[in-house]
């Protein structure tokens, strides 16, 4: 079986683009151009550069000691936390915002759940000179408010997403509504591999970087470009994507993607979608859903504002039917503990969402010899908060 | 079989007039009511919303109804009870519009049954891709003597018009501008373009235009260039919970004279 994108979007059953007419030049002329322009050798050598002098990459590979003891196999840790803005989204926006530029956009909109990708985008709107206007449910605000003023200092506008249930749902709405009012000098850089066809795509080609890094990194560190397991968390799946792209088709790696259980699969409050979704359609693609009987999509729940997305990406959905990936679950109080463990063991505090990823090795019985690359999408600075309110250190 | 929208583009009489109504809004049994008034007033075609939990398309007006019909209990098995003696109420051609969602949900093949038996003409689902419509959906609608009536905005281009022209869906959905529902109207020599652009098309299929469009000279400027007006989010705004008979008739005579 080969894991790849079909000419209309698909992934096995999922994705597609299921969007309003409103839309459809917009998606249209991104379709026709981001694989031609993404791959022109200027683009290219210029996307390149900037993620290595701006951004900071490669970001190192880890091999994490006493981690690695604690579970009886190499423990690698891909440092994405590493990254300029602290997080792996720059790689996508930086990307988005090049491609943009060529498109002749003038203006830039994003979603962000967390803050990460909105303060991704800031930054590459600052650093590019294009004026950003980010979409952030009023909850999710309040929840990451240094990042809320990160991004203000960056210049971009902040709009507060009033309606629904003022989560990152609700900020994807809102940011599909302004492109479709405003589709002639605007281009939306979604942060995630979820969207109407291209956006799944282009965004896991410009998060590819991180599996051609750790392809090399452990050609030159174990001998082999392969690991047996790479561990990544997903909520709409961007940062797993890119980890597993050049394994996709390499089936001695096993593709583990966590997904926040929240209070517990059967508690009613999870965001872990492959478990509790169906199939169904939002934000124009198909994919697996949280929603009633009546096809109304519910509210995820999750400690984690990055991954309480209803949906998963269209890749990883089909990931899952086609049970090439392996999904796990975990709840908030197993990551909260895992990212506590990892600060105590490696001195590094991850992001709640990668503790998600790190909880899971916990379900595993590794053999001494199997590699272990666990893609640490992001730092904890921005949840220190969360941290502290959790209390378990 | 004919289907009831094409005998009302048949009577050249006067110019068409669509209301779009969220089923549920303001009161989770309105829906009879609302039919009945809407039949009773000089009306063409009546659209009943499907409330969604995510209308991307929609503005605030008709996202507000969507989610008071739902918070006061509205789905799908609620709607088709309630539409049960449609074809008692009105004999006037009744659209579905909604999103993709709740009718895959659903099961397509189930809704689309249950249109037929209740008496529905057709369906808009403004995120239906074309290319899914034609390879999956097409024979169901047809199965049901259902149209699907596809939208087009002034930056649709020629080759698609044409395309949507071919599928014969009752009529074409012409959205007035580059946005949302409940827009402004106003003054806009692109949308006067846009309007003598796909008049001078000469489409087999009528076009009614929608979005926007919420006093009686918006509806008189569209009337010039194409088959008639959409109203929604001016209807929903204008419905008076204490007197829906009242204000659908008052608001109906507005925009007709």
């Amino acid at each position: 079986m080969e894991i790849k994108i079909d000419e209309n979007g698909y992934y096995g059953e999922f994705g597609g683009a299921y969007i309003p007419e409103l839309l459809h030049p917009n998606i249209e002329e991104l379709k026709n151009n981001y694989l031609k322009i993404s791959q022109e050798p200027e683009f290219i050598e210029e996307f390149k550069a900037l993620l290595k002098d701006y951004v900071g990459r490669p970001t190192p590979l880890y091999l994490a000691k006493r981690l690695s003891e604690k579970h009886g196999a190499k423990i690698y840790l891909k440092r994405e936390d590493l990254n300029h803005t602290g997080a792996h989204k720059i790689n996508n926006a930086i990307g988005q915002a090049l491609l943009a530029k060529r498109l002749g956009k003038k203006k830039i909109i994003a979603e962000t759940g967390a803050g990460q990708h909105g303060v991704a985008t800031a930054t590459a709107c600052a650093l590019l000179d294009l004026p950003c206007k980010v979409f952030m449910g009023e909850v999710d605000m309040e929840r990451q408010k240094p990042n809320v003023e990160r991004m203000k200092i960056l210049g971009a506008e902040v709009i507060p997403a009033t309606s629904g249930s003022r989560t990152l749902k609700d900020a994807t709405n809102e940011a599909m509504r302004y492109w479709i009012n405003n589709p002639d000098d605007t281009h939306y850089i979604i942060g995630s591999v979820v969207g109407p066809h291209p956006f799944p795509d282009m965004v896991t080609r410009f998060q590819s970087v991180i599996s051609e890094e750790m392809m090399a990194q452990l050609q030159e560190q174990e001998g082999t470009n392969a690991p047996d397991y790479v561990v990544a968390c997903v909520g709409g799946g961007s940062n797993a994507a890119g980890a597993f792209y050049h394994y996709l088709n390499n089936e001695k790696v096993k593709l583990v993607a966590v997904e926040a259980a929240g209070h517990g699969l059967d508690s009613g409050e999870t965001a872990a979608t492959t478990a509790r979704g169906s199939a169904g359609v939002l934000h124009g693609f198909k994919t697996l859903l949280m929603q009633s009987e009546d096809g109304q999509v519910t509210e995820p729940y999750s400690i984690s504002a990055g991954l309480d997305y209803p949906g998963i990406g269209p890749l990883h959905a089909h990931l899952y039917a086609s049970k090439r990936g392996i999904f796990k679950y975990v709840t908030d109080k197993e990551a909260m503990d895992a990212g506590v463990e990892l600060s105590k063991l490696e001195g590094i505090i991850p992001a709640v969402e990668t503790a998600h990823a790190l909880a899971a090795l916990d379900q595993f019985e590794f053999k001494k010899d199997d590699i272990v690359v666990v893609n640490l999408s992001g730092r904890g600075d921005k949840d220190l908060q969360t941290y502290i309110n959790f209390g378990n250190y | 079989m004919k289907n009831r929208i094409e005998h009302i583009f048949q009577q050249k009489d006067k110019e068409k007039l669509t209301i779009y109504f969220t089923a549920g809004y303001p009161n989770l049994n309105d829906t009879k009511t609302i039919l009945k008034a809407l039949d009773k007033a000089d009306v063409d075609v009546i659209e009943i919303g499907m409330p969604y939990s995510d209308p991307l398309a929609d503005g605030p007006t008709i996202q507000q109804s969507s989610m008071k019909a739902l918070d006061n209990g509205m789905n799908l098995n609620t709607l088709f009870d309630q539409l049960a003696d449609l074809r008692k109420i009105t004999d006037k051609p009744v659209f579905i519009m909604g999103y993709c969602n709740n009718v895959l949900k659903y099961g397509t093949e189930k809704f689309c049954q249950k249109c037929a038996e209740v008496g529905v003409d057709g369906l808009i689902l403004p995120d239906m891709p074309m290319h899914e419509f034609k390879l999956q959906f097409k024979p169901i609608f047809e199965k049901y003597n259902l149209k699907n009536v596809f939208l087009i905005t002034p930056k649709t281009s020629e080759e698609r018009i044409r395309e949507v022209d071919a599928q014969e869906g009752g009529f074409i959905y012409m959205v007035s501008s580059s946005s949302t529902t409940g827009g402004s109207w106003g003054d806009s020599p692109e949308r006067l373009d846009y309007l003598k652009r796909i008049q001078a098309m000469n489409l087999k299929t009528p076009r009614m235009v929608g979005f926007g469009i919420s006093d009686h000279e918006a509806l008189s400027m569209v009337n010039e260039y194409a088959d008639g007006g959409i109203i929604g989010s001016a209807f929903i705004k204008a419905l008076d919970g204490d007197d829906l008979e009242g204000s659908i008739e008052g608001f109906v005579n507005m925009v007709r004279n």
